[in-house]
């Protein structure tokens, strides 16, 4: 399993004859995304690359059942094409494009709110679930099959911590950036509540910056009500306040969303923040050690529990004895998860070293 | 992008808001004279692209054509947050009876345009919203309803008691409300907000921000860019097509992302080094952009090391390369080079780069930076550069 996309999507693709569309298209088949269908105004009844053509989405939708749309348009156009995605029937819509009017966004975030649809982006990478489907521009090398979901705002950030958890042996069930414009279809919250309800992913990157406070909001989100582990990254702490850095998201006046705030706020909800993305697979492999410890434990304390019900009824004095071993045997428990912690990710650092050598 | 005080106005003027209307001077004589025509008393007020002018001391009031010229002098040329004055707006000085702020931005969490208006205007709201924010009022609109007549009456019944400048509000409101989106604002705001000696509702000040990503259809716009009031060389970067920004640093940083530039910079920090600069090179990797981005860097003298982390997904590596390759051609730079190309087509570019003196020692993101600080910090360019440029 993964979120948003896998074996089942149908994808369209908006823009398909433009020059990043063809490109992405081509490298998209490639993958092994099922693209059943493009959309070019004039160009319908044509081919690309074996994949047909049509006027419009409402066409190719009526023609090819396509689920999920991916926009490459230009700027001027790409709002019109969220609008026409989400009126031909498209349930999930990735708008890749970057430079986007806020204020039209606004109108399209407003215009969807009450539909059953799921909009990321726009300004965004994409996502793929490795093995399964890739939408987007996420290079396909660089990702593996496995447990971790990862979720940014960035583009290319996000490639280099998919890139350090590949390079660490730990694979990703899914890699959604959400983009960084103000406007978005999809923020961390989304994300986390799709990773918290898919069994294929056992923990999660959240990769944020500066600007807003959604990450604040996403931190609040984890400790509440997420069981699975989540680690983060913050950029920007050396920004400078009231600059824009490239992401019309990533606006900091004043004192609110700050890399401060954030770092904060993630730390306040139990979530390590690596301080480069390079530690970030470390922190995973604790992370999920400390999970599963805990689940053990959990385990245990039931079994504790029925065993001394049992008992309870024969001999009252028995409780306290067995009590203390159990407690003797977790204190043992623990250390040793530290220790078999402590030994993995010795592993990681000389597999990376390895790695460096013999480039 | 943000425009001045006196082209906001202007704007203002056009649609129907109550504004002085008032003159552009850029010396003391324009001033005086622009008082003189004007009448006095006046308002002389600095026009910079920054908030809290009135407490720097760059917005006094005037009782004779005289004052206007020595309070022009003072301020132009003042430095306000790091910014120079070189224009002064002169308006009629307005006798004002209450002072009120209402504001439209673009809010990010409910994603709708939000109006904030509060009685308690003046140079004090930043303070009004962080000790008693039960004081503002705030309203997210409907983007596609858009602003209705009843809600511009409710805003402007937080303002005043008195009808008739209840409704003088709610047609500035409304005005404003149009304003806001027919030029794409992020943000517009009228602070203060003023009742004058007979009663009437006048936007005393006019503040106005503009989303880059609409500029392509906001040719009025685009005109009233004051090229002087920004860095040359953000300007310069602007035209070669990059996001720019400059540091104090000693680390130039060409990255490309702005996620990725904004973590290589906080790396470059932790490791002892300070940025000089926010470069992202976006994701077509045109050659000539790498060597735009390298003269604008090249440029600041405080520069003593260049760091490139590329990490390829759209952009090609090779791409980026010969950039790099055409840049030491054209630009010879005298600092040392330290080059981190990750992803499409690596193996093609670290070919390319065989020709020229650069560090490409670096694999990972942190060692790119470990090496760029030790690089600087010598204070030196790599001693075979000028053999290898001949070669």
């Amino acid at each position: 399993m993964s979120v948003f996309i896998n074996n089942r999507t149908k994808l369209v693709v908006q823009g398909i004859t433009g020059r990043d569309g063809s490109l992405h298209t081509s490298l998209m088949k490639a993958y092994g995304t099922s693209v059943v269908a493009g959309v070019t105004p004039g160009k319908g009844g044509k081919k690309f690359n074996g994949i047909p053509v049509f006027d419009s989405v409402a066409d190719a939708v009526a023609k090819t059942k396509a689920n999920t749309s991916v926009i490459y348009v230009p700027p001027p156009f790409a709002v019109d094409a969220i609008f026409e995605a989400a009126d031909a029937g498209i349930k999930t819509i990735i708008c890749i494009t970057e430079g986007v009017p806020a204020n039209d966004m606004m109108k399209v975030y407003e215009y969807i709110r009450e539909m059953d649809v799921r909009l990321i982006g726009p300004n965004c990478p994409g996502l793929i679930s490795p093995g399964q489907s890739k939408v987007g521009i996420i290079p396909g090398q660089i990702c593996k099959k496995g447990g971790v979901g990862v979720v940014s705002r960035s583009g290319t950030l996000t490639y280099e911590a998919v890139w350090a958890l590949t390079n660490a042996g730990i694979g990703q069930s899914t890699c959604v950036g959400i983009g960084g414009d103000q406007v978005i279809g999809t923020n961390f919250i989304d994300c986390l509540e799709a990773f918290e309800n898919d069994p294929a992913t056992k923990a999660v990157v959240m990769i944020g910056e500066i600007g807003g406070d959604d990450e604040q909001k996403a931190a609040l989100f984890v400790k509440k009500k997420m069981t699975k582990p989540v680690v983060g990254f913050i950029s920007g702490r050396t920004a400078p306040p009231g600059k824009r850095m490239g992401h019309a998201g990533a606006i900091i006046s004043g004192s609110a969303g700050t890399a401060e705030e954030k770092v904060a706020a993630f730390n306040k909800a139990g979530i390590p923040v690596a301080d480069s993305p390079t530690e970030i697979p470390g922190l995973i492999v604790a992370a999920l050690k400390k999970a599963k410890a805990k689940a053990a434990t959990k385990v245990a304390k039931k079994v504790t529990k029925k065993v001394a019900k049992k008992k309870v009824a024969k001999k009252a004095v028995t409780k306290n004895k067995v009590a203390k071993k159990k407690a003797v045997k977790k204190a043992t428990r623990k250390t040793a998860t530290k220790k078999v912690v402590k030994k993995v990710a010795k592993k990681i650092v000389k597999k990376k070293t390895k790695k460096s050598k013999k480039r | 992008m943000k425009i001045h005080e006196y082209q906001a106005k202007e704007l203002f003027i056009e649609a129907g808001i109550n504004a002085p209307d008032g003159k552009v001077a850029t010396t003391a004589d324009e001033a005086e004279a622009f008082a003189r025509e004007i009448g006095a008393p006046v308002m002389v007020k600095a026009q910079v692209h920054v908030g809290g002018r009135g407490k720097a001391g760059g917005v006094k009031f005037a009782k004779t054509v005289e004052e206007a010229r020595s309070h022009a002098e003072n301020i132009l040329g003042m430095d306000i947050k790091g910014l120079t004055v070189k224009k002064v707006l002169i308006t009629s000085a307005a006798e004002i009876t209450s002072e009120a702020y209402v504001g439209i931005i673009l809010d990010r969490v409910t994603k709708r345009p939000v109006f904030m208006v509060s009685s308690a205007g003046g140079i004090d709201i930043e303070e009004v919203a962080a000790k008693t924010p039960e004081k503002i009022h705030k309203l997210a609109v409907d983007p596609i309803v858009g602003l209705r007549d009843f809600e511009a009456r409710e805003l402007a019944f937080k303002l005043y008691k008195d009808i008739k400048q209840v409704r003088q509000a709610s047609v500035i409101l409304k005005k404003l409300y149009e304003v806001f989106w027919k030029y794409d604002a992020s943000l517009v705001e009228i602070n203060p907000l003023i009742t004058d000696g007979d009663g009437n509702v006048v936007a005393l000040d006019a503040k106005f921000n503009i989303d880059d990503n609409a500029l392509y259809r906001q040719a009025r716009i685009e005109e009233m860019r004051d090229l002087d009031a920004e860095e040359p060389s953000e300007v310069e970067a602007r035209e070669g097509d990059l996001s720019f920004v400059k540091l104090d640093g000693n680390i130039g940083c060409i990255v490309n992302g702005a996620g990725l530039a904004m973590a290589t910079m906080d790396l470059v920090k932790r490791y002892g080094g300070e940025p000089a600069n926010f470069l992202d090179i976006g994701g077509s990797s045109n050659p000539r952009k790498v060597v735009s981005a390298m003269k604008i860097i090249l440029s600041d003298p405080k520069v003593e090391a260049i760091l490139f982390n590329i990490f390829g997904g759209i952009t090609r590596c090779d791409d980026v390369a010969n950039g790099i390759v055409m840049a030491f051609k054209e630009l010879n730079p005298k600092v040392p080079v330290v080059v981190r190309l990750t992803g499409t087509n690596e193996k093609e570019a670290a070919k390319i780069l065989k020709t020229v003196p650069i560090d490409t020692g670096a694999t990972t993101l942190d060692e790119v930076v470990k090496r760029t600080i030790a690089l600087a910090s010598k204070g030196a360019p790599i001693v075979e550069q000028e053999e290898l440029v001949l070669a």
